[in-house]
């Protein structure tokens, strides 16, 4: 298999345990995996990606035009990383935007709806409220395994739900399994919609 | 033998362990920082493990562990190494017994960081031996083969990883169990191991002589290679490469193989022989590499000695970029030019909507905000001078605290202060240093006993998180914790600074703004050195359930935005609400608040 998928979004909403979850499941798949994250200052509220390639590849990046999948968690870092997505690739997009300090200071009135509508305009995309998919589970946490839910639905992640799930039950506490297992769940059936 | 799936930095880390590495020690620095963390998850007898006070101390404890035989590593970032220069540069003439490696994270771009240095400057500047991995399974191998080529020549290495290579994950060798080296013990020597003139000279002779013969050992030694070499290739073009831009050249180069790439893993002492061969024949060659030119200018100078007929092409005739980090695109549009192909351009953005920008910001609830704000309280409309220093708190430069005037390097705050108060005794307000706790001691004390010994008239901030927590929360002398997973006596900031002869000394909580506040204000008050050590633990270390939430009496005055800039505080269609997914209930705002609307 040879797969090269981005994950976005902003410091602090789980795109790296996305990413480590996409990259184990992959190799349990008995691929050669390699992936590159973000790390250090940039971390603080700022933009963020993981770089997951599946397969061969020389460069830890995904060069410009090759990404096969683009797992957004933030509709404006999905816009930013487009540059990335190949010719007919996928984006999977949360619609709930996070809005920057600054932009609280300056208010231009950055919703993310005009981002999600530019995406349409460019590219498959599928979008999720996170909001309104977290809402049953009563915090925001469980968006990452949602979207990894969506991811694996939609197909283009290229990995059964079976080895995905048992990804995600080895890295969370146990008493969280259940909890993560229909939030994976929510994000299967978000897909087909 | 199984794999783990580790960043670089562990692939660094695994293959120290696996070269039976003895001693290692060093302090953090971003993108350097998890080799010893992963060590750290390896304990085993004949390892001893160290977050040093700094790089300084880090150097100096491998450099006598390695004295007696020992294999020892020392890990930092590439500014770093500016601190452990001093030991550095004495130690690559005195040499060593026990193979010692000192690993400099460079990081291009730069990403976190103050300069765009390249330690392989370094290495031909201290006369050492420095290796340069294009990959994490490669940093793998050549880790060990530098501990063994330090052990050959008895002298310490280099090896500086790049932050695409320590932030990249790759399936890498773990062993169940390590073996450590063994070794002798030290065998005193004064003529040996004490460095006076009459030493230095003749080593200084030792090394010049040694290091063309090292030079030419890497050209045989199978770490520099060719890829793409026999195929139906361009024989009058050639390109070098070094680092992670040798990885993105042969990716661009997989698709279009038209021309050899050579990589040069080993760049000094420069091999030599081996580029000599891979320049047979070649009329053009581009090189491809990070930071400085330095493969390009060897590649030049070893054109000048030999009269080859070549042209150099790089970052001194302006094909690739002087600053910053190379990338799949920078790179693979060089060598598009370079090999005159068209490729096609990336999906550009410019028909997309305006997106929006997202500095650093100092977390929701980080203590630092807080304390930065009871400052600015305090010297409301008094000409003062903020002297920042190197951590999380570094940003509290941004908008709209604006409480960070200058930052220099690590422990810099503590002495620039001095400076200003002297160049302007009459200011009205005060000159302030910020100063983290991992900071106070890697290299923060000194300059207060600088400030006390010259009765300079300052305020230091001691922003006493209780960790390390930029580079990810490591622990440091006044956390009561080592890296050998021992408790261990509490290094008390509060009794240094009473030990140093700082005769005001208060710790407030930095989240009681009325407090902190009367602090602050009291202490400009006082004549000379004022030490205020604003308490609370990094919002990542202490959790917390609490909230604030927004009542019915505010007026949307958006003060609390406007004052302490907290990134849990937005505005949603005209309203100001606060995300409670991101709060922390530090209490701040409701603070802040005019009205009283905020409760947590």
């Amino acid at each position: 298999m040879k797969k090269d998928i981005l994950i976005c979004g902003v410091g602090g909403q789980g795109t790296v345990l996305a990413s480590k979850i996409i990259a184990a499941a992959a190799m349990e798949a008995g691929n050669n995996v390699h992936s590159a994250e973000t790390i250090g200052m940039a971390q603080r509220g700022g933009s963020v990606t993981s770089h997951v390639r599946i397969g061969e590849a020389s460069s830890p990046l995904i060069p410009k035009g090759k990404c096969d999948l683009l797992l957004a968690f933030e509709p404006s870092e999905a816009v930013r990383n487009l540059p990335y997505l190949k010719e007919n690739g996928l984006v999977i997009v949360n619609s709930v935007p996070v809005k920057p300090t600054t932009e609280s200071l300056q208010e231009t009135g950055y919703d993310g709806t005009e981002m999600i509508a530019y995406l349409k305009k460019q590219c498959k995309t599928i979008a999720v409220n996170a909001d309104e998919l977290c809402e049953r589970f009563g915090s925001s946490k469980y968006f990452n395994v949602i979207l990894l839910g969506v991811a694996t639905g939609s197909g283009e992640l290229g990995l059964s739900k079976e080895l995905v799930l048992a990804e995600i039950e080895k890295r969370v506490p146990a008493k969280f399994v259940e909890t993560n297992k229909e939030a994976f769940q929510v994000g299967l059936q978000a897909a087909c919609l | 033998m199984k794999n783990e799936y580790v960043m670089g930095n562990g692939a660094i880390a695994l293959g120290a362990l696996k070269a039976g590495v003895n001693l290692v020690a060093g302090y953090p620095g971003t993108p350097s920082s998890e080799i010893i963390e992963t060590i750290s998850k390896y304990p085993h007898e004949g390892l001893h493990l160290e977050w040093s006070v700094n790089e300084k101390a880090a150097m100096e404890v491998a450099a006598s562990a390695a004295y007696a035989g020992a294999r020892t590593m020392v890990t930092m970032k590439q500014v770093g190494l500016n601190v452990a220069s001093d030991p550095l540069m004495s130690l690559a003439y005195v040499g060593v017994k026990g193979g010692m490696v000192i690993v400099s994270a460079d990081d291009p771009g730069p990403i976190s960081s103050q300069t765009e240095q390249d330690t392989r400057r370094f290495a031909e500047f201290a006369r050492i031996p420095v290796f340069d991995p294009t990959s994490p399974e490669e940093a793998y191998e050549m880790i060990q083969e530098a501990f063994a080529y330090s052990e050959k020549y008895h002298t310490p290495v280099l090896f500086r990883p790049t932050t695409r290579i320590c932030h990249a994950y790759a399936n890498i060798p773990m062993q169940e169990a390590y073996q450590p080296h063994a070794y002798e013990g030290f065998v005193k020597d004064s003529k040996k191991w004490v460095i006076f003139p009459r030493l230095a000279f003749a080593n200084h002779a030792m090394m010049e002589k040694r290091n063309p013969e090292i030079g030419a050992d890497f050209s045989a030694s199978g770490l520099n290679t060719v890829w793409n070499k026999d195929s139906s290739v361009s024989v009058e073009k050639a390109v070098f490469a070094g680092g992670v831009s040798y990885a993105y050249a042969k990716e661009f180069l997989q698709e279009y193989p038209q021309v050899k790439l050579v990589k040069i893993a080993t760049p000094y002492p420069f091999p030599e022989q081996f580029a000599e061969k891979e320049l047979e024949g070649v009329k053009e060659v581009l090189v491809l590499e990070e930071l400085s030119p330095y493969i390009e200018e060897n590649l030049l100078k070893l054109a000048g000695r030999k009269h080859l007929p070549v042209e150099v092409y790089g970052k001194l005739t302006g094909h690739v970029a002087a600053a910053g980090e190379n990338s799949y695109e920078t790179v693979s549009a060089v060598l598009a030019d370079f090999l005159q192909l068209t490729i096609p351009a990336p999906r550009g953005l410019s028909d997309a909507p305006n997106l929006p920008v997202r500095p650093p910001v100092l977390c929701a609830g980080c203590p630092h905000r807080a304390s930065f704000y009871a400052v600015k309280q305090a010297m409301k409309g008094k000409k003062s001078y903020f002297c920042g220093d190197i951590g999380c708190y570094t940003l509290g430069n941004a908008m709209p605290l604006d409480m960070c005037d200058t930052c220099l390097c690590m422990g810099a705050g503590v002495t620039m202060a001095q400076g200003f108060h002297w160049v302007d005794e009459e200011m009205e307000g005060a000159a302030f240093a910020f100063i983290g706790d991992s900071t106070f001691f890697a290299s923060g004390m000194t300059g207060v006993v600088n400030a006390v010994y010259n009765e300079a008239n300052v305020v230091i901030c001691i922003l006493d998180n209780s960790t390390t927590a930029m580079t990810g929360h490591q622990p440091h002398p006044g956390t009561g914790r080592n890296m050998m997973g021992d408790i261990v006596e509490k290094v008390s900031i509060e009794n240094v600074l009473r030990g140093i002869g700082v005769k005001y000394v208060k710790t407030v909580n930095p989240l009681d703004l009325e407090e902190a506040v009367a602090v602050v204000k009291e202490a400009t008050g006082e004549k000379g050195v004022k030490a205020i050590i604003f308490k609370s633990p990094c919002i990542a270390i202490v959790k917390s359930d609490k909230k604030a939430v927004i009542s019915e009496k505010c007026i949307q005055c958006g003060k609390c935005i406007r004052e302490i800039g907290c990134p849990a505080i937005v505005k949603t269609d005209g309203k100001v609400t606060i995300d409670q997914n991101l709060c922390t209930g530090c209490n701040l705002c409701a603070q802040v608040c005019p009205v009283s609307a905020i409760q947590v």
